[in-house]
């Protein structure tokens, strides 16, 4: 019997405690006065312009390309205890990673202490040689870094009704989503203003400061009052909302790479008064697309000759180029060893058990329980190029078993984990559906800061566990109670 | 600010004032024409709107005649007229989201919502209702991006380079609009006939243009007098007490210059002051002595040399 595991409700039914004070409120809410706040929220969304851009899209509203990530009004809340343990994991387990980075762009000590194999990482697509002993400020590589963790039944007992904290996956490249967490409470305290009398609700708001002051932080040494800038791919790019947000509120220039060139081993970018030096980049463009001259040629959203001054220490990018080699899902299984190998400490947060189809043993295992598995590409993201098993017809799940025997490196399988679930407002009424939750880690060497939760998404579609926003997800307000 | 940035917001100014300018004079062709003796001023009117914005040529290529109904749906919604207020707010739109972080709140809010609000209008049937409440609607949306402009912008760089867009903007349309209601009396007698019908005719033509700039009152304030050309010219060039005549927009780019000047905007800044000083300086019979519209052309091509200057030393990036 498949074991359901609920945020809000107990397996008897019962409201859990975190949950009681907003449930009696819940309660005393009108529907029709629920919907029209849902409206209201949609209608405001829209004139903040809190849009994605959806490529060769229209919307009846003539509004383009842009669409709105549906925002869930029942807010998913988590127990002060509870958050104090997912930050203490979290710091851990981002600070390991960071020294996991250094480490293989230095001594590689781990890979020759055959803690991870050295095969796996030198020969891995997102292995930057050009990273190769390149001295970056405080050593730290994933200045932000987004970890995906779950809560689910017990893999081990999953008898015991007792719910475990996964992560799911590191993301250190450019995780995006924290707008959308600052302004879904934005938008809690807009609409249910009284909610936050009745509750603890710790804030969010202050992240852009944490995000600034880190940035100050890892400027090239001897810099004192570093110029920081966002650098965006522009404005059709899906997360430019959030781009141009985190710029404003951290009140530094919003560039694109037109913006920027480079001079005497130096970034300058123009403005209305000439030339003007940039010390600091938090760049959302992928490694790839930085540096035509040095990475893509085609590409025209970088700046030609950044890389050079970046292996000078001119200029700081965050994040590193590079980290990719520590969020690989290929690297994700040695995660908790790595913590290990240089903490010394058990890790906090659990690993979901992992299939590498690269090795023989785990492959024929794989296929043998192709149904009840998940399987996903090492690179894959958003959701797409996956098979769950246990919702796959046994079509889909033959077509997916030619493909994997392929490439089979291409892949590493998970048991199917039944995400915990939460109330949402669907069209039918209060539903229970799959959350995950993305905190936002910040690292600068001086320390790990993160605000109280995250971004919390919701798959919006009965029964589903893929929360990505371009597979029909949804997000919600985080509330850590204190 | 990067001139990027400054590139985005002067440019955004000048399409919601265009958006707002467009609206003005076909609400003034859209009353003109209800009234009795004002059908073919109208229609007259209609034509003088193609060529305000010289756009005659693109209009004949999809409309076999010019009316109402034909020239206000090509200059409100039609979405391959550039010049269309759908594609001026659209422009505002796309302007203010390339560079919304240099923007408050408030200002992003008001041209986003101008553009969704406006796209619903067009959607309700409000505009084949009643286009009179549409222009109307127009133009005080204009005037609240203006006004929230003003009243939350920190007073640097963006500010100034969001004026400059909204006055130079100004500039070229009030002169575009003097220009072809003018001509388009040149085939009669400019200075007006002598009998009532004619007097009638002429009242509302110059009435017409006045409301058209919001002028009306002002100009009864100012003259205290009958509706002449030449005053009405000299209200709509040399008054720098209008704010919508070419000597006060010009006094506005000219003090919104000085507070960016950088190494290289002297000679842009001096043509500026120079046409600013012709203005300042002009008489009305002199110009009207030379010709309106040799008077007019002129001071385009100036406003268009001005703004390409701005162009070269502010907005387009420098190579490195």
């Amino acid at each position: 019997m498949k074991v359901r595991l609920d945020e809000m409700h107990a397996a008897d039914g019962s409201v859990r405690e975190h949950y009681r004070v907003y449930d009696e409120w819940l309660r005393r809410q009108p529907p029709e006065l629920m919907r029209a706040r849902r409206e209201e929220a949609e209608m405001i969304f829209r004139r903040v312009g809190i849009t994605f851009a959806v490529y060769g899209a229209k919307d009846e509203d003539g509004a383009g390309t842009e669409r709105l990530i549906p925002f869930d009004l029942i807010p998913r809340v988590i127990p002060g205890r509870e958050w104090a343990e997912m930050q203490a994991g979290l710091a851990q387990r981002v600070t390991a990673l960071n020294r996991f980075i250094h480490d293989v762009y230095h001594e590689q000590a781990i890979l020759r202490a055959g803690v991870v194999p050295a095969d796996q990482v030198l020969n891995n697509a997102q292995f930057r040689k050009e990273m190769m002993g390149v001295a970056v400020p405080g050593d730290i590589y994933s200045h932000i870094s987004g970890i995906d963790i779950v809560r689910a039944p017990d893999l081990g007992d999953p008898g015991s009704g007792q719910a475990r904290t996964y992560v799911l996956e590191d993301n250190l490249r450019v995780p995006s989503g924290v707008s959308y967490m600052l302004e879904n409470r934005k938008m809690t305290m807009r609409l249910f203003p009284e909610l936050f009398s009745m509750h603890r609700v710790e804030p969010v708001a202050h992240y852009p400061d944490l995000l600034l002051d880190t940035l100050r932080e890892v400027a090239p040494a001897g810099v004192n009052e570093p110029a920081v800038v966002v650098l965006t791919p522009g404005m059709y790019n899906s997360a430019y909302f959030e781009h141009a947000f985190l710029a404003q509120q951290m009140g530094v220039e919003l560039v694109e790479g037109q913006d920027l060139f480079v001079k005497d081993g130096f970034v300058y970018m123009r403005t209305t008064q000439g030339p003007r030096r940039v010390d600091v980049v938090y760049r959302r463009v992928d490694d790839d697309f930085l540096d035509p001259r040095a990475f893509r040629s085609d590409s025209a959203l970088g700046c030609a000759g950044l890389l050079d001054v970046y292996r000078a220490g001119n200029i700081t990018l965050c994040n590193a180029i590079g980290t990719g080699i520590a969020d690989d899902k290929s690297i994700y299984p040695y995660v908790p060893k790595m913590i290990e190998f240089y903490l010394g400490e058990k890790p906090i947060l659990n690993n979901v058990p992992t299939w590498l189809c690269r090795e023989a043993d785990d492959l024929k295992y794989v296929l043998d329980h192709l149904g009840e598995l998940v399987v996903k590409e090492v690179h894959g993201a958003g959701g797409y190029g996956m098979l769950v098993g246990p919702a796959a017809s046994k079509a889909e799940i033959e077509d997916f078993r030619r493909v994997l025997l392929a490439q089979p490196a291409n892949y590493i399988a998970q048991p199917t984990l039944s995400l915990s679930s939460c109330p949402t407002f669907v069209d039918a009424g209060i539903a229970p559906r799959h959350i995950d939750l993305r905190p936002y880690v910040l690292s600068s060497g001086k320390g790990v800061r993160t605000v109280p939760g995250g971004l919390t998404r919701v798959a919006l579609k009965e029964g589903s566990l893929v929360v990505n926003s371009s597979q029909g997800g949804g997000t919600k307000d985080t509330w850590v109670l204190e | 600010m990067l001139s990027r940035t400054a590139d985005h917001l002067y440019w955004m100014s000048r399409y919601m004032e265009r958006a707002e300018n467009t609206a003005r004079m076909l609400d003034v062709n859209y009353q003109t024409s209800l009234l009795p003796q004002g059908a073919d001023s109208a229609e007259q009117g209609w034509r003088g709107m193609l060529s305000i914005s010289e756009l005659t040529g693109l209009y004949g290529q999809g409309h076999a005649q010019v009316d109402a109904r034909g020239v206000m749906d090509f200059m409100v919604s039609d979405e391959d007229n550039l010049s269309s207020i759908w594609n001026c707010l659209r422009a505002a739109r796309e302007n203010a989201r390339a560079v919304r972080g240099a923007l408050t709140t408030e200002v992003w809010e008001t041209t986003n919502q101008t553009w969704l609000e406006f796209n619903r209008l067009l959607k309700g049937g409000e505009f084949e209702r009643d286009p009179g409440a549409l222009f109307e609607w127009v133009k005080f949306r204009s005037h609240l991006s203006r006004g929230v402009t003003v009243g939350t912008m920190l007073q640097d760089e963006a500010l100034y380079f969001l004026r400059i867009g909204t006055f130079l903007e100004r500039a070229d349309n009030t002169a575009r609009l003097l220009d072809v209601k003018f001509q388009a009396l040149a085939g009669g007698d400019f200075f007006g006939g002598p009998d009532k019908a004619e007097q009638e005719l002429d009242f509302y033509h110059w009435s017409a243009i006045l409301r058209s700039v919001s002028g009306f009152e002002i100009y009864r304030k100012v003259y205290r007098n009958v509706i002449v050309p030449e005053k009405v010219a000299e209200l709509l060039t040399l008054r720098p007490d209008m704010p919508r005549s070419l000597a006060a927009c010009m006094n506005e780019v000219v003090a919104n210059l000085d507070l960016v000047a950088n190494a290289q905007s002297a000679e842009t800044r001096r043509r500026a002051g120079r046409l600013q000083s012709d203005l300042r300086y002009g008489r009305i019979d002199e110009i009207l002595a030379t010709g309106l519209h040799a008077y007019l052309t002129q001071f385009l091509d100036r406003v268009n040399d001005v703004g390409a200057g701005i162009g070269r030393d502010f907005l387009v990036p420098v190579a490195a």
